[in-house]
């Protein structure tokens, strides 16, 4: 049971993947959870429901719109082509748009749940104080949600190490590109070569337990803080 | 009609007749088509009850060494059911092939393709889809053509593989790859390529695709597992599979 060096370069893609993605996540998902925890906007429930969409279907369903949306007749794959970048599917950038999508849900709802947490009255404090909105959001808001920023980098990159049925459908199995863990264990599975399926999904196992072993001690602890100063 | 009388009567909706049986047969995931056709006919002409479970011949295989419920197993190629003959899963007298692959160079455009062969050579065209030639006997194929024309390195960056022949087909029909090496069977209809242009390739340019029938070892005792192989077998079934794009061979 030794890894292959194409079982390591698949690895080596997937952290890539999962780090690049769950950044973009952070970036994007932190306005939208904000946006989320604060609005009395009607458009609240349809965009909370958009957002949690991910969880719900199955992946096979999730990756064959976004084959038919990316490609060349998709408004998003003329919108690509048009601005020069050409089609997303069957390459990196490719996945990590699908990931980012199949993702959304665990790292937007931890940071949601967490900004709701910290309610009006930090926020009303600091503004009394004379602190502006950026500097309300940065030096109270952020800090005081600062366990859900954990859970959601933590589920939003393991989440994204384990996805599959996206990566099938608009991957096209491309070394170094595209062919990510998950699909590479699964072209061991269907070859038959079952011993190298086992090691490659084996270091799967370990690594998402350690990730979410990781995790729940963290937020134990920081439970623990929490109690203690109050 | 009065309760009672439907009470008694209701047990017949659920009856079969005595000579009637149930045989399960997993079936690999490009013969859908045909195999649907003449599950309609088999129960029609025998009587007896047909359940189908598709799947790629990787999965289905698994799935019987494990102690999956199946009678019969129609695999896309030969390995697979020489495996479990070995294994002893399988009975070695019942194999024979009940069809045999045919690949044709495919784009959605029509028109797209005029002369198949010049356009793989002049390469201009953006993604190739391929099975995976490491799991789908269509995808060796393939690899084989390329190997032929002496295209494997130059067209190395334009290739992309689905990871059986169903998806290779997406890739093509969705547009994202302009040309595909697919199974005729999956565009083919009533003779006729059904949508976008094609080249069929000479059958001599690969290794024949033969797909395997085989009765497992736990169904050699059920009569509607040994009348649908000697079903598949008939001039009738052989002719009616080749209408879906796929040649055949008399069986011995």
């Amino acid at each position: 049971m030794t890894l292959s060096p194409a079982d390591w370069n698949a690895l080596w893609l997937t952290l890539r993947l999962a780090s690049v993605s769950t950044l973009v996540l952070l970036v994007l998902g932190t306005p939208l959870a904000w946006w989320l925890a604060r609005t009395r906007h009607w458009l609240k429930g349809p965009v909370a429901a958009l957002v949690a969409l991910p969880l719900v279907l199955p992946p096979s369903v999730l990756g064959f719109y976004l084959l038919i949306s990316l490609g060349p007749n998709g408004p998003i794959g003329q919108l690509t082509q048009g601005l020069g970048i050409g089609l997303l599917p069957f390459t990196f950038a490719g996945l990590v748009v699908g990931s980012v999508l199949y993702s959304l849900p665990f790292v937007v709802q931890p940071i949601q749940n967490a900004f709701q947490a910290v309610g009006d009255r930090p926020l009303d404090a600091a503004a009394t104080l004379r602190a502006g909105p950026w500097d309300r959001f940065w030096t109270v808001a952020v800090p005081l949600a600062k366990p859900g920023f954990i859970s959601a980098t933590v589920l939003g990159f393991a989440h994204t190490v384990g996805e599959f049925g996206v990566v099938l459908m608009i991957g096209g199995n491309i070394p170094d590109e595209t062919r990510v863990a998950s699909v590479q264990i699964y072209d061991h599975v269907e070859a038959l070569a079952y011993d190298q399926a086992h090691a490659l999904a084996a270091v799967l196992v370990v690594f998402s337990f350690a990730a979410l072993a990781t995790l729940y001690t963290l937020q134990r602890r920081n439970t623990h803080l929490n109690w203690g100063r109050s | 009609m009065s309760l009672y009388r439907f009470i008694v009567l209701l047990p017949l909706l659920f009856a079969q007749p005595l000579w009637a049986a149930t045989v399960t047969a997993a079936v690999a995931a490009n013969f859908t088509r045909p195999m649907q056709a003449l599950a309609d006919r088999f129960e029609a002409e025998t009587g007896h009850q047909l359940r189908l479970s598709f799947g790629s011949s990787g999965q289905l295989f698994a799935q019987i060494q494990n102690g999956a419920p199946f009678d019969v197993f129609l695999s896309a190629d030969q390995a697979k059911p020489e495996a479990l003959i070995d294994a002893g899963d399988a009975l070695a007298d019942s194999r024979f092939t009940y069809a045999v692959g045919a690949l044709a160079l495919w784009s959605a455009t029509p028109n797209r393709i005029q002369d198949g062969e010049a356009l793989l050579r002049r390469g201009d065209f953006n993604r190739l889809a391929i099975a995976n030639p490491r799991l789908a006997p269509y995808g060796a194929a393939a690899m084989d053509v390329l190997g032929r024309l002496g295209l494997n390195e130059p067209l190395a960056d334009h290739i992309v593989q689905g990871q059986n022949i169903a998806q290779t087909h997406q890739f093509v029909a969705t547009g994202n790859a302009d040309l595909g090496l697919v199974a005729l069977s999956q565009i083919i209809e009533a003779g006729q390529i059904a949508s976008g242009s094609a080249w069929i390739i000479p059958s001599d340019y690969y290794h024949p695709i033969r797909q395997d029938a085989v009765l497992l070892s736990r169904a050699q005792d059920n009569t509607a597992a040994l009348a649908l192989l000697a079903f598949l077998r008939s001039d009738t079934s052989q002719a009616l599979i080749e209408t879906y794009g796929y040649h055949i061979e008399v069986p011995q």
